[in-house]
C-alpha cells in the first residue's frame, strides 16, 4: 500500500524541529550533562558546567538559543519505499522548513551562498540533507543543527589496514587532543570506521544523533567506544578546556564493510550542544 | 582570584590580571568576527582608517543570533579565536586592550600580548544563553550590512570571563591541562 505524505507536513514538522533543537537539549544530553556537574574533579570545571546549566535554564525559560551559533541544518530522511510524496520538491520543502525555522525562531543565519564569495543567505540555507530508502510506509526526519566551532576540529583520517585498532584509537585520541578547547567541551565524539573517505565521514556525523549513554550492539565496538571515553577524560582537557576530567560525555562509534586496501576513520566532533530532534511521520 | 575590571582597559590594568583570574567586565566592549576582522585588515592595508579607535577596546569575538522583541540581543557566546590569529597581531600593536573569545591562540599572537601588555580573556563557549543576559545595550555601529558579523559596540555588566593567556605570555590551556591529564600511553598521540 503506497502512502501519500503532502511535503508541508514536511515543512512544518522540520521548522518546529529547528526551533526545538536550538532552545531544548534532547533527553539523552540533558542527563549526561547533569550527570557531569556531578563528576567533574575540577572546581574551574565544575563552575563552567554549573553555567552551562544555568544557560540551559535560560534558554529554555526565555527562548534564548542556548548557542548562537545555531548551526548549519543537518537533516536525515529515512524514506519508506511506500511513501509517495505530493504537493512539490521534498528538497524545497525540507529547505522551506529551515528557512522559517531560522527567520521565525530568531535563529541565527549563519550559510554563505558560496564558500568561497561568502555571501550570506541570510535565512540559513540550503540545509544538508542525507535521504535514504528504508523498508515501509513511514517518514524518519531528524534534524541535527550542526556548530562549527567543532565541526571546523573534525578529520577524515585514511589508515592503512595493518593500522588496526591502534591506529584508530590514536585516530580518534590525535583529533580530540588538537580540537582541545576550540570545540567547546565537554563534547560527544562521532567516529565512521570503514566504508570509504565519504561513508566514514557520515556515519561519523549519523554517530553524533545516536543517543548520548547508548552503545553500539557489536561487542568489540562497545568495548572500543568504553575505552575512548576513557582515555579522552583522562587526557585532562576538561569544561571549555580549562582542565578537568571531563573531555567528552560519549563516543559513539559507527562501522560498515570497506576495501581490502583501506581503514577509513571520520571523526567528527561536536560540541556539548549535541542537538538532535527525530521525528517519524 | 576573583576581579572586577572596567572596559575600555589601560595597559596597567591589563598587565594586574594572571592566567586562571576569573574576572566580571563592565563597560564597552565591540564585537568583530572573521568578516569584520577581514575588512579591518584590508582597510589598514589601503591606508584607511578603522571604523572604531581600538586603543584600550576589548574586542569580543561573536556574532549573536537576532534578538526578541523586548531583549537587546540574542544569544552571544564566544567564536573560535584562532581564526582571527591572522589579524590580531596588528591590532594589538595599534592599542587593542583585550580579546575575548574561545580557543587556542598563535605563538604570533600569544608574543604579541605580551610585547603589548594586553590579555586574552575566554568566556564559556556553547553558553550564548547566559551571557547575553549580560549584555544591557547593543548597536551596530560598522559593516551592518555583514548581518551577524557585523561590529557591534555591546555595553556589558559583570560579564564573566577567564584570564586565558596574561601580559607575561602565560598560557592557562597548556598549564590546566597538565593538571588533570593522567593519561600514561603518550606513545598513541603523537
Amino acid at each position: 500500500m503506497i502512502r501519500t505524505v503532502h511535503v508541508e507536513e514536511i515543512t512544518k514538522n522540520i521548522k518546529e524541529m529547528c526551533i526545538e533543537a536550538n532552545h531544548y537539549l534532547s533527553e539523552d544530553m540533558d542527563a549526561a550533562m547533569k550527570q557531569a556537574v556531578e563528576t567533574e574533579k575540577a572546581p574551574l570545571g565544575k563552575q563552567i558546567l554549573t553555567q552551562l546549566q544555568e544557560n540551559l535554564q535560560i534558554a529554555a525559560k526565555d527562548m534564548i538559543p542556548i548557542c548562537q551559533d545555531t548551526g548549519m541544518a543537518v537533516i536525515f530522511l529515512e524514506i519508506g519505499q511506500d511513501v509517495h510524496f505530493e504537493g512539490g520538491s521534498l528538497e524545497d520543502a525540507v529547505n522551506e522548513g529551515v528557512r522559517q525555522g531560522y527567520v521565525d525562531g530568531f535563529l541565527r543565519k549563519s550559510v554563505v551562498k558560496d564558500p568561497l564569495i561568502r555571501e550570506n543567505t541570510k535565512d540559513n540555507t540550503p540545509a544538508v540533507i542525507h535521504t535514504k530508502i528504508v523498508q515501509g510506509d513511514r517518514v524518519k526526519i531528524k534534524v541535527a543543527p550542526k556548530g562549527f566551532g567543532s565541526e571546523n576540529m573534525s578529520r577524515v583520517f585514511m589508515l592503512k589496514p595493518a593500522e588496526g585498532i591502534e591506529g584508530v584509537k590514536h585516530a580518534v585520541l590525535t583529533a580530540v587532543k588538537d580540537a582541545g578547547p576550540n570545540a567547546c567541551p565537554p563534547m560527544v565524539v562521532g567516529v565512521g570506521i570503514g566504508g570509504t573517505f565519504e561513508k566514514c565521514a557520515l556515519m561519523a556525523k549519523e554517530a553524533l544523533t545516536r543517543e548520548v549513554g547508548s552503545h553500539s550492539t557489536i561487542p568489540y565496538v562497545r568495548e572500543l567506544e568504553e575505552e575512548l571515553l576513557s582515555k579522552i577524560n583522562s587526557l585532562g582537557i576538561g569544561p571549555g578546556g580549562l582542565g578537568g576530567t571531563t573531555t567528552a560525555l560519549a563516543v559513539n562509534i559507527n562501522t560498515y564493510p570497506t576495501h581490502i586496501a583501506g581503514l577509513p576513520v571520520g571523526v567528527n566532533i561536536c560540541c556539548h550542544v549535541n542537538r538532535h530532534v527525530i521525528r517519524e511521520l | 582570584m576573583e576581579k572586577h575590571i572596567k572596559a575600555p582597559i589601560e595597559k596597567q590594568a591589563a598587565a594586574k590580571l594572571k592566567v586562571g583570574d576569573y574576572v566580571y567586565i563592565t563597560g564597552t566592549i565591540y564585537t568583530a568576527r572573521d568578516a569584520a576582522h577581514k575588512r579591518m585588515y584590508e582597510a589598514l592595508s589601503e591606508g584607511k582608517e578603522l571604523p572604531v579607535d581600538i586603543q584600550k577596546q576589548m574586542i569580543y569575538y561573536m556574532g549573536p543570533s537576532p534578538a526578541r522583541e523586548g531583549r537587546p540581543i540574542g544569544s552571544a557566546g564566544p567564536t573560535t579565536a584562532s581564526r582571527m590569529d591572522k589579524y590580531a597581531p596588528q591590532l594589538l600593536d595599534l592599542g587593542l586592550g583585550a580579546m575575548i573569545g574561545k580557543g587556542k591562540r598563535s605563538p604570533e599572537v600569544i608574543e604579541a600580548i605580551r610585547r603589548n601588555q594586553s590579555v586574552y580573556f575566554a568566556a564559556v563557549g556553547g553558553a550564548g544563553a547566559l551571557l547575553s543576559k549580560c549584555i544591557t545595550k547593543s548597536e551596530v555601529i560598522a559593516y551592518d550590512d555583514l548581518g551577524t558579523e557585523a561590529i557591534r559596540k555591546l555595553t556589558v555588566e559583570n560579564f564573566p570571563v577567564i584570564v586565558v593567556i596574561d601580559s607575561d605570555g602565560n598560557n592557562l590551556y597548556e598549564t590546566a591541562i597538565k593538571e588533570y591529564c593522567t593519561y600514561s600511553d603518550d606513545a598513541e598521540i603523537r
